[in-house]
């Protein structure tokens, strides 16, 4: 009997499952879609699943769920608040077509604007699948998103760094210094945000009025977050702690959500109370999320699915919450789910495309770990491929080398070589910042000071001559 | 001071311009941390040194995962060092055929294949009666780790276990596992009908952390348990946690976990205890 998804190429019928099985056969190759057991069986398998899911009509997504609705707070979020009106600009398109459509000179950055909310999260997975490398980039950067708390993040021609102090111990000195030297590189503007080695309440109020009594005291316009679970950083601002940004580590089914601690409502709980302090200057956005490519197989959550749509499906739980940042750590999960620079860079790109397609302000950790056949020079090339895709932040630590993660990710330095080679700026607001401290003699042009700028030589003189570390 | 701030020192004046690298003035904040901060710039770029400097660790990380275990050198390691008692190791092996699957089925690394099962199967039936404790060696992600450690931390622990009051432990053939994973001492634990399984495992290696051995202790170690029913005591090397460290503090667990007959999220190792907390200042120099 023929099956709804079966597709004859020739005089070859090939048969796929159900949707799921033809979204997962369909995508570009990786390492955590064979341990998943999802992968497509050959390479001949994976473009006829392609050339099928590109026939497919978009409506399909609405009628039939890839994970049950009816167990599944995440599917009931996407299809509850899918935007019927907006979709009915390309509700006639196939999955095939939408990728004609996204790619057409008449579809402008106010037309993706406008479609935005009718796009579920299976739409933009599906049609990310049948596009190349270049298709991401050149799509991703018609979608303009932009988001603001102490500055003005992801306006076009703009890079953002997140300054990632890590300590393994968590040594408010060892942290100060990564965070001057961030500073003097010109890095922070999306976020100075702190991944703490001792994971507690305690700890994290301490990190974050280190944060909130730095921002103060230079005037930086930016904001802190400390990443520790969302359920701790509604503790702190219970105890009356400076936060800025609840952050929260968030995946595309309920049950991923659940091995990570926390619900929809939860969610919501945490953005009313961090909106309840008022503390951006000129935005409210005052989430932080991560995600990758992974997460739901690692958690045994995955329902049948592949991981790139899996991860897509974690937007839609993003976008309800109004981000000021969203990052995919895409290499930091290791080599059973991403194996190589190849299937990193594929993934990096997809990602930011997928969450930029959705409307929200996707960053990447542009990383690896030393088990992954992966080095600096594929970083690199997804730095720089993710720079001029339009990419609203990337990460920034010192040396690329995180002494508490044990990972690597892109660098001080490597910030300001992307934005000087894509002719890129940092967020308005930081950038006079930058300019008035006099850490940049010329911020049109990416040029330091050579000298030390003179509110922070005063503070270096009072270094303790002392002290050291173990 | 780091090492890698003291190699750098003499090719490095403290400020500057030196053939096209500026200085940072700001690297004497070095000695406060091993983050690679004060690094210099070459335009906004890496300066040469510090780009190779990079490159060596990658590379050394890198060998650390690829590295096949020496199982011969290890096991006549362990049969040197007097104090332990195991004079010929067995030499087991998981399902995960080589590194290239391992790394990719992290679920085949966590079985033991055919072969190892049976062989441990003979030594189950000719033990007269079931061991407190089986020792586990995994080669993990860093071979380096194994080897540059396992005697160090075997020979601090184990010859405590043998005297321990009025219960010594009574000990299962050492076993050296090749291609595995944590998880895979759960397994032999079970197969050598051991009270307790403790597994030494090479761990993921960072930048600068290529040797690091990670510890995990089981209560009633059965295939199939997930990481709440497992202790660990992780960063054990040189520079990080010392062998001898590790051995003290793995030595009470072993002794709680006996005691109240349990391992994992249940059992809390009260040795580390406001280890963190009193090394903090509440204060920093950007404040000042």
């Amino acid at each position: 009997m023929k099956n709804k998804y079966d597709y004859t190429l020739g005089v070859r019928t090939y048969q796929f499952e159900n949707l799921a099985d033809l979204m997962a056969k369909a995508t570009p190759a990786r390492s955590g879609d064979r341990l998943a057991g999802v992968i497509a069986q050959s390479a001949e398998e994976r473009v006829v699943a392609q050339m099928a899911l590109a026939e497919l009509p978009l409506k399909t997504f609405l009628n039939e769920a890839l994970v049950p609705y009816e167990t599944d707070e995440v599917t009931r979020l996407i299809m509850d608040e899918h935007d019927a009106g907006a979709f009915s600009t390309i509700s006639h398109l196939t999955v095939g077509d939408f990728r004609n459509w996204l790619l057409s000179d008449s579809t402008t950055p106010q037309v993706l604007r406008a479609v935005r909310a009718g796009i579920t999260p299976e739409m933009a997975a599906a049609v990310s699948k049948l596009m190349r490398n270049q298709d991401l980039i050149l799509a991703a950067k018609k979608c303009h998103v932009s988001t603001a708390f102490r500055n003005t993040i992801g306006l076009p021609g703009h890079l953002s760094t997140r300054l990632q102090p890590n300590h393994p111990t968590d040594d408010v000195t060892g942290i100060a210094a990564s965070i001057l030297d961030g500073l003097l590189y010109g890095n922070g503007d999306a976020v100075i945000g702190i991944n703490p080695a001792t994971d507690n309440v305690a700890q994290a109020v301490k990190l974050m009025k280190l944060m909130d009594e730095v921002i103060q005291k230079y005037q930086i316009p930016t904001q802190s977050c400390v990443l520790t679970h969302v359920t701790n950083t509604l503790e702190a601002i219970e105890q009356g702690a400076p936060v800025d940004l609840v952050f929260q580590s968030i995946g595309g089914t309920e049950a991923t959500n659940s091995s990570f601690g926390f619900n929809l409502k939860v969610l919501a709980e945490a953005e009313a109370a961090a909106q309840s302090l008022n503390r951006g200057t000129v935005g409210n956005n005052v989430m932080y999320f991560e995600t990758g490519q992974g997460s739901a197989l690692s958690a045994n959550a995955h329902h049948g699915l592949d991981q790139q749509t899996c991860e897509v499906r974690a937007y839609a739980v993003a976008r309800k919450f109004r981000p000021l940042l969203v990052n995919t750590v895409v290499g930091f999960i290791g080599p059973e789910y991403l194996f190589d620079g190849k299937e990193i860079i594929r993934a990096g790109l997809e990602d930011h495309f997928c969450g930029k397609l959705l409307g929200l302000p996707m960053g990447c950790d542009v990383c690896y770990t030393n088990h992954a056949e992966a080095d600096q020079n594929d970083m690199d090339n997804l730095l720089t491929l993710l720079g001029v895709a339009g990419c609203t932040f990337v990460m920034g630590i010192p040396g690329s080398d995180d002494i508490m993660l044990n990972y690597q990710t892109t660098s001080f330095h490597d910030a300001l070589y992307a934005r000087r080679v894509l002719g890129s700026r940092a967020a308005p607001e930081f950038e006079r910042w930058l300019a008035q401290m006099e850490i940049f003699r010329d911020v049109d042009n990416h040029l330091l000071h050579d000298t030390l700028p003179p509110s922070f030589a005063h503070t270096l003189s009072h270094l303790p001559e002392d002290k050291h570390h173990d | 001071m780091t090492d890698r701030a003291k190699s750098s020192d003499p090719r490095q004046p403290a400020s500057g311009d030196r053939g096209g690298v500026t200085d940072n003035p700001w690297n004497r904040l070095r000695a406060f941390t091993d983050a690679r901060i004060g690094l210099g710039r070459a335009g906004v770029s890496l300066p040469t040194h510090e780009l190779l400097a990079f490159q060596l660790a990658h590379a050394q990380a890198q060998d650390a995962v690829h590295l096949p275990l020496d199982t011969d050198a290890l096991a006549q390691g362990i049969s040197a060092a007097t104090v332990l008692p195991f004079a010929d190791p067995l030499v087991l092996h998981s399902r995960a055929g080589d590194r290239q699957v391992y790394l990719q089925r992290p679920d085949l690394g966590r079985r033991l294949d055919d072969p190892s099962r049976a062989l441990l199967s003979q030594q189950n039936e000719s033990a007269a009666e079931p061991f407190d404790l089986a020792v586990v060696v995994v080669d993990g992600l860093s071979s380096r780790a194994i080897q540059d450690n396992t005697v160090a931390f075997l020979s601090a622990l184990i010859p405590q276990l043998q005297e321990d009051g009025e219960q010594p432990w009574r000990l299962a053939p050492l076993t050296l596992v090749r291609q595995g994973r944590v998880a895979v001492g759960d397994e032999v634990g079970e197969l050598l009908n051991a009270s307790a399984v403790l597994v030494l495992v090479g761990e993921r290696p960072g930048l600068s952390s290529p040797d690091s051995l990670g510890l995990y202790l089981t209560w009633a170690p059965k295939a199939g348990l997930t990481d709440a029913f497992r202790n660990c005591i992780s960063n054990v090397r040189p520079a990080g946690l010392t062998p001898t460290d590790a051995a003290r503090r793995m030595l009470y667990l072993l002794r709680e976990s006996r005691r109240q007959k349990l391992s994992g999220v249940r059992l809390k190792d009260r040795t580390e205890d406001n280890v963190i907390e009193h090394q903090q200042e509440t204060t920093n120099f950007l404040l000042n």
